[in-house]
Parts: C-alpha cells; sequence; structure tokens
C-alpha cells in the first residue's frame, strides 16, 4: 500500500507509562501511525490495548500520573512537549475530539450553545452574539430537530444521540483537519448508532477533514474506515486497507477479533417440558405520589401488558432499545418492582406476594446485571459474595458445606475455587460476571433473569461468557430471561425473542423466525443496523443527496 | 421557584411550631426555676414574682399563654436581666453577632475557597500539603485558644488591634474575633473544594475543555469550580446559621455583645423566655439557610429543579 507523502497526523514511536504505587504501568509501547488529510482511519483493540490513551498522550490529556515520549507530528509539528498555550491553538481548532459518553463529556451545568460558543470564541475570536449564531448553524449542520429550541437546552434534557450531536457540532465548529472520535456510538442504541455514523461520514465528504475511529466494534470499522490499526497490549499488531485486514488478517489476534461474533445457536428444549413461568398482562406504571401542596406527577408507563411464557431450559431473549421496558419486565416479572397482571411461576401465583412472601420463591428466581463491577459488593472477599445467599436460603448448611457449594459453584464458571478469598477489585470485567453467575449459580435456581450480562465486556470475553450461559443452562436445565441490545448475543442464546419498544411488545417469536423474517418494520430496522451497518449507511447518504 | 420558596415557607411554620413545644416543655421540666438563687427568696416575694410571671399557673396554660404572645410578636420579659424584654435583648445582641458571623463566613469563604482550589490545582506538591496541614490545624486547635492567642499577640504585644470590646462595631474591634471566628470555617471550605475541586477537575467535561485549548482560567473557574462548589454550597447552609446566631466563646473572649451568651446565661439562670427566644431565633436561621441553600443548589445546577 502506498503511504501519504507527508501525513496529517503521525504517531511517531509513542509510549505512555502511568506511574501507580506497585511502580509504573506501560499502557503504549511504541506506537507508530499516520493518517493522511481526508482519510478515515480505525485504531480497534480490546478494552486495555492502549488505543485512547496513544491518542489521549498526543493530545496532552493524559491524567495527571501519566509520561509520555515519541513525536506526535500534526502538519509536521511535533505536538508532545508543547507548552498548553501553543497546545491549545491547535486543540479544539485544528483538531477536535468527541468521546465515548456524551452524558458526562458535556458540562451539566451549561446550556448546548454556551458548549458549543465557548470554543468559537476562544479559537475564532468570534463575539458572543455571532458564536450564538454560529451554534444555531451548526446544530442544523448535525441535524438536530428542531434547533433553534434547543439552543437553551442542558445536556440532560437531551437524549444520548442528541448529545452525541452536540458534541459533533462543537468538534466542528472551528472547521477541524482531524476529528478524533474515541468510541463515539459505544453507548448508543444500534439504530442510534447508524444515524450517528452516517452524519459522521455525510459530514466528512462534504467538510473533508481526516476522522480518526478509535472502537471495538468491527462493524463500524467495516463500514466507515479506509485503513485498521489494530492494537493490543499497547503495540499496533497489524496495520493495512481494512478490505486485507477482514479478507486475509496476518495475525492469529485479529482473526480472533474478527470472529469474535457469539456464535452457535441455543438447542430446542424437548417439547413436553414443563412450563417454569408464566406472566399475563405484566404492566408497571411508575407514578410520582403528590406531595405537600404538589400534584402528582403524569403516569409514566414502562411496561405495558406483556404475555410471556417460559418452559424449563428455554431462553427467552428479550431486546429493545434503552427506555423500551426491557429491564423493568425482567424486575417486575421476579416482583421486585410493584406491577399489575398475573404472574405464575411452577404454576403458583407470585403476583403481589409481599417481600417475606417472595422469600421462599428468591431461591428459585434469581438474577444477574449488567454491571459486574457495581452489583458486587467491594468489601467482601468472593467467597462471601457467592454464599451470602445460602445463609438466607440454606441456613441448615454448615460454614464448611457452604465452602464447598462455594468451590463448585466457581469451577462451574471456570474459576479456580481459590480465588474466592480474594476481593472483587482484583478481577476483570469477564471474571466478575463469571462471579456474579457463581453467585446465582450457588442456589440452583430454576430460572435465572441476565439483564445485560455481557454489555460491558469485550466481544471475545462476551462470547466465553455465551458459551458458558449455554453449557449451563443444558447441565442444570435452567431457564434464562436474556434481556439485552445485543442482537447478536441474543440469537446465539435464546429460543424465543421479544422485541419491545415504549412498554410494549413490537414482535415475538422464535429465534429464527424474528432474526431471519422480522414482520414489523421496527424489528426490521433494528437488524440491519446491527448486522448490516455498511448498507444502512449507503442508503443514508443515497438518501440525502 | 416561587412557588417552591412560598411552600417551603408555609412547611417551616409547622416545624417551629414543633421546635418551640419542644423547647418550651424540656427547659420547665429541667430542674429549679428563674428565681431560685443561692441565698432563698422570701416566700412572699418569690409568690408575688411567680404570680407576675404566671409561673404559678398550670403549664399547659403558661403554654398558650406563651403562644399567645408569641402569635402577636412578643417574646416576653427576661426573667433575668429584669429592665428588658426578651425582643429587645435579640434586637440589640442580633447585629452584633450577625455582623461578626457575617463577616467570618465571608472570609472563609473566599480564603477557603481560594485556598482549596490552589490547592486542587497543584495536587500533592507541597502547597498542597501546606493547605491541607494548616487546614488540619485549623479543624484541631479549638477557638477558645486561637482567639486569646489572637488577642494576646496582635492586641496586647503588637497593640496592633484593640484587643477587645465592640466600639459600635468600629472595623480595627471586629478584625481578630472575625479572625477567630473564620478560622475554623476556612479550614473546612479549603478541604471541601480542594476535595470536589480535585474531582472535578478530573471529570469527563473537563477533558471535553481540554480537549478544545479552553484556557485554563475557563476551564477552572466556569468547568470546574462551578460543579466544585456544590458541595461547599450544602456545607455552608447550616454552618451560617451556627455563624450568625453567636459564638458564646468569641463574645466572651473580646468582650462583645452579641446574642451567643444569652443561650448559655439564659439556660444556666433558667430564664425560659430568654432560652426560647434563642431557641426561635437559631431555628428560623436554620430554617431560612436551608432553603437559601436549596434555592442556591438549583441555581448552580440546572439539574436540580423544584416545581
Amino acid at each position: 500500500m502506498t503511504q501519504p507523502r507527508s501525513p496529517l497526523f503521525e504517531l511517531d514511536d509513542i509510549h505512555v507509562s502511568f506511574a501507580t504505587p506497585d511502580g509504573p504501568v506501560e499502557a503504549v509501547r511504541g506506537v507508530s501511525m499516520q493518517i493522511a488529510r481526508g482519510e478515515t482511519v480505525a485504531v480497534v483493540g480490546e478494552s486495555g490495548s492502549g488505543k485512547s490513551q496513544a491518542m489521549m498522550a498526543a493530545m496532552g490529556l493524559l491524567a495527571g500520573n501519566g509520561q509520555v515520549t515519541g513525536a506526535a507530528r500534526f502538519n509536521g509539528d511535533n505536538l508532545i512537549g508543547q507548552s498548553k498555550r501553543a497546545l491549545d491553538r491547535i486543540r479544539g481548532a485544528k483538531i477536535t475530539m468527541i468521546f465515548q459518553e456524551p452524558m458526562t463529556s458535556l458540562d451539566p451545568l451549561y446550556t448546548i450553545e454556551r458548549q458549543i460558543a465557548e470554543p468559537l470564541m476562544v479559537h475564532g475570536g468570534l463575539s458572543r452574539r455571532k458564536a450564538r449564531a454560529r451554534a444555531l448553524d451548526l446544530l442544523e449542520l448535525v441535524r438536530i430537530p428542531n434547533a433553534k429550541a434547543r439552543l437553551g437546552a442542558y445536556p440532560h434534557e437531551l437524549s444520548g444521540g442528541q448529545r452525541q450531536r452536540v458534541m459533533i457540532a462543537m468538534a466542528l465548529a472551528n472547521d477541524p483537519d482531524l476529528l478524533i472520535a474515541d468510541e463515539p456510538t459505544t453507548a448508543l442504541d444500534v439504530t442510534i448508532q447508524a444515524e450517528i455514523l452516517g452524519l459522521l461520514a455525510d459530514l466528512q465528504t462534504r467538510l473533508g477533514m481526516a476522522i480518526l475511529f478509535i472502537t471495538h466494534d468491527l462493524g463500524i470499522v467495516q463500514a466507515l474506515a479506509d485503513r485498521v490499526y489494530v492494537m493490543r497490549h499497547g503495540v499496533v499488531v497489524e496495520h493495512g486497507p481494512t478490505d486485507r485486514i477482514f479478507a486475509a488478517p496476518e495475525t492469529a489476534y485479529t482473526t480472533m477479533l474478527l470472529d469474535s461474533e457469539p456464535t452457535g445457536r441455543k438447542a430446542p428444549v424437548a417439547p413436553e417440558a414443563e412450563t417454569v413461568m408464566d406472566a399475563r398482562g405484566v404492566t408497571v406504571t411508575f407514578t410520582t405520589p403528590a406531595g405537600f401542596l404538589s400534584r402528582p406527577s403524569a403516569p409514566i408507563h414502562a411496561v405495558r401488558a406483556v404475555n410471556l411464557s417460559l418452559r424449563r431450559g428455554e431462553t427467552l431473549g428479550v431486546v429493545g432499545e434503552s427506555g423500551s421496558g426491557k429491564s423493568t419486565l425482567g424486575r417486575a416479572v421476579l416482583q421486585l418492582l410493584p406491577s399489575e397482571g398475573r404472574v405464575s411461576f411452577l404454576g403458583t401465583s407470585i403476583s403481589g406476594l409481599d417481600r417475606s412472601a417472595m422469600r421462599p420463591y428468591r431461591k428459585s428466581l434469581q438474577m444477574v446485571f449488567q454491571d459486574p463491577y457495581g452489583s458486587l459488593s467491594p468489601r467482601m472477599t468472593v467467597g462471601e459474595i457467592i454464599t451470602e445467599g445460602l445463609l438466607v436460603h440454606a441456613p441448615e448448611l454448615s460454614a464448611k458445606d457452604r465452602d464447598a457449594r462455594a468451590r463448585a459453584a466457581l469451577q462451574e464458571v471456570d474459576l479456580d475455587p481459590a480465588v474466592r478469598n480474594r476481593f472483587p477489585h482484583e478481577f476483570s470485567g469477564g471474571q466478575r460476571q463469571r462471579i456474579a453467575i457463581a453467585r446465582a449459580l450457588v442456589l440452583h435456581p430454576t430460572l435465572i433473569v441476565l439483564d445485560e450480562p455481557t454489555s460491558a465486556l469485550d466481544r471475545s470475553v462476551q462470547k466465553q461468557i455465551v458459551t458458558l450461559l449455554r453449557d449451563l443452562q443444558i447441565r442444570h436445565a435452567m431457564s434464562y430471561i436474556f434481556i439485552s441490545h445485543d442482537l447478536a448475543v441474543v440469537r446465539a442464546l435464546a429460543d424465543h425473542v421479544m422485541v419491545m419498544r415504549d412498554g410494549t411488545v413490537v414482535e415475538a417469536g422464535s429465534t429464527a423466525q424474528i432474526f431471519d423474517d422480522p414482520t414489523s418494520n421496527y424489528t426490521r430496522r433494528l437488524m440491519r443496523a446491527a448486522f448490516d451497518l455498511s448498507t444502512v449507511l449507503s442508503e443514508q447518504s443515497v438518501a440525502r443527496t | 421557584m416561587f412557588r417552591y420558596v412560598l411552600r417551603r415557607l408555609l412547611g417551616a411554620i409547622p416545624t417551629l411550631f414543633l421546635i418551640v413545644t419542644g423547647a418550651f416543655f424540656l427547659i420547665r421540666v429541667a430542674p429549679g426555676g428563674p428565681f431560685d438563687r443561692e441565698r432563698t427568696l422570701e416566700p412572699t416575694v418569690m409568690a408575688n414574682l411567680n404570680r407576675v410571671f404566671h409561673l404559678d399557673e398550670p403549664l399547659w396554660q403558661q403554654y398558650f399563654y406563651y403562644l399567645g404572645n408569641l402569635a402577636r410578636g412578643d417574646l416576653g420579659p427576661s426573667f433575668v436581666y429584669r429592665d428588658f424584654s426578651v425582643g429587645q435583648l435579640l434586637a440589640s445582641g442580633l447585629p452584633v453577632s450577625m455582623t461578626l458571623g457575617g463577616l467570618a463566613l465571608l472570609l472563609a469563604l473566599v480564603v477557603g475557597g481560594i485556598l482549596g482550589c490552589i490547592a486542587a490545582l497543584r495536587q500533592n506538591t507541597g502547597i498542597d500539603y501546606a493547605v491541607i496541614a494548616t487546614a488540619t490545624f485549623g479543624i484541631t486547635v479549638p477557638n477558645f485558644v486561637v482567639a486569646p492567642l489572637l488577642a494576646l499577640v496582635f492586641g496586647v504585644w503588637l497593640s496592633w488591634l484593640p484587643a477587645g470590646g465592640w466600639n459600635d462595631g468600629n472595623p480595627a474591634n471586629l478584625v481578630l474575633p472575625v479572625i477567630a471566628l473564620a478560622l475554623p470555617q476556612i479550614a473546612v471550605v479549603a478541604r471541601l473544594i480542594r476535595g470536589s475541586m480535585i474531582e472535578a477537575l478530573r471529570s469527563d467535561h473537563v477533558r471535553t475543555a481540554r480537549a478544545y485549548g479552553l484556557p485554563t482560567w475557563m476551564i477552572v473557574i466556569i468547568h470546574a469550580l462551578r460543579a466544585a462548589c456544590l458541595p461547599a454550597v450544602s456545607y455552608i447552609g447550616p454552618a451560617a446559621a451556627g455563624l450568625l446566631t453567636g459564638s458564646i466563646i468569641i463574645e466572651q473572649i473580646f468582650g462583645l455583645p452579641g446574642i451567643g451568651r444569652y443561650f448559655v446565661t439564659g439556660a444556666l439562670n433558667r430564664d425560659y423566655t430568654l432560652v426560647m427566644g434563642t431557641v426561635i431565633i437559631i431555628a428560623i436561621f436554620v430554617v431560612l439557610f436551608n432553603l437559601l441553600v436549596d434555592v442556591l443548589y438549583a441555581l448552580l445546577d440546572p439539574r436540580v429543579r423544584y416545581d
């Protein structure tokens, strides 16, 4: 492949290390890459590969304990070692960035108008009035609906997709030569992701800037990037044109990334399997009660009249975008939220039971949450976390028996039983999720509600967890309600799929039917945004011209 | 917002009523009475005094009698300072205490805020450690040690400033008591602001501001400090109520005619009406400042909305 003669932006042997109490940690170890004017380059790698830190170092944005060596040249000038004043002539003007978390990346205390206007005033020398007028143009450029009325809005009043559009508006404000997009759509739903990526691609053709994507999502890479750098453990293991990398990866690591999409399908259960859970007309409505001199707020219908039925050994996948009510449904069937409707478990009605009446059933009805960091108590050892439920549900067990159950549960999730004396922070995200599964497993449950259990994990780790869940299900004849926005994972796990939107079921059926032949437009759109990003993006750009 | 403030003020009435009721019966339950002296009074004099002040009537009757007067804004006569009503005592003492407390609060916010910011911006350097050490010292050393020391050094040895007295609020007389009153608050504010500022400087939106090349003053003052103020604002409410209603220690040491001493002398002498008067004043200040904090919070943080 031909290297551009003078790259717009170039990293040359970048090393980044962080001083920690345990000695320096090398996050980036000699990374070099180039990007030419107008080019789209992707840097891919799993979490901890150093892909973000290399860019942060180049932009002078490392945390206080970070050290960088090497050169980051923009139009030939080395940015590393420059004064803040010199860097600030480039940051926000020639090179701009958008980040993964559009909620926290915008200042919650100021209007979006002000935040877009600030870089314009600082770099472009615009007056406040002119900057505000330009902010409106920019909001229209990034297609925020009803832009004029949105100028005075605060970040929390916008949806995730709109916030990311605001970030893009800020990034475009000073006509940059390079836009660094650090996981720009990771926190967004697939359909919103397709819109945001389409917007970026469209703006790039119109404005001609170069885009550097930092991402772990190969779907994005394939749809958008001209060239790819693959990073692992702080070094670039492979780079080249996108087509070549996808068609003929040279390293085992790239190959692994490429097929880390969860594979395999769930084997169907015998038709005579008993029904474990049956729910009719489950409805959850949230209201704020009237207070002293205040009226009650308008009720929010989070889940409306949902029916579901699940047999032993079966998995029901519940998919939908954020706010569709899928997690609320999961909590409602377990009677963790007040709800209307009828829920029966193994033939007995459990709807409306209070905490103490539910206690005998809790053992059989377990839940695993998305965030393996937040849902494990940091001050308990893994052994204590796993056996805590046994103290309540099997008080007759001796300490020795409980320990034996904990060891068995850890072995089931492929962890060394010796780890039960360690604390959660000593484990990686994937290991923590295994611990959370072991905690549910130790009680020998009949049904586990898994709420986005793989969403915070890297693709390769996701794949392992999916395989683990499938194996455990067969071994223990458990049923799952698997809640996820990730369609690829659901396809690999579920017998039946329910697509939810705005609290109602849009479509339900067997996995094959929903994935291969969806009937509703919404499901079809969801499928295409998830599995066929390139086509969706090209159609979007055709539609606009 | 106006509706909210009105609602909160109305909501404060039952709170104040409960405080008044609780305080009324608690002080009466305490053994002794306002006219018990080491040398006991003539029984007839005692009886006369009790009749004049309605102390011979049943407690519930005294309670309604007090409430009735209170509704008309009359806090009653002081039992100990015989020539003054409680209203007069508070009216003369409160401006003194509020002047001292207000100035001390201002000083604490400005100096504490600046020190906290500097420490946060120079985190883990000598300056940071110096601020933390001074702040810890300021919190641990009690003001009954600091105040006489200040008076001794600046008032007596150096003779730069008067060592005591109110002197009609002459600024020179205010300097030492205000500093003595502010020192522990400066320390607390500095620590609070330092902590929240460090967090704010690490937040994602400050990273955005840096990535967009905003000048340092904009990043620090506009984007970090406003967020960092929020925890300090919650602290200031109760602290301000405490400062403005006077400090017995500072007022005694510097010989100032504030209301802080009334609470102690009133309680020790069973001066029922004076105690009730100070309780009501402090309760009103606490309620008002908590409301002020909530309003300020909403002004600083658009995510907080009450209507």
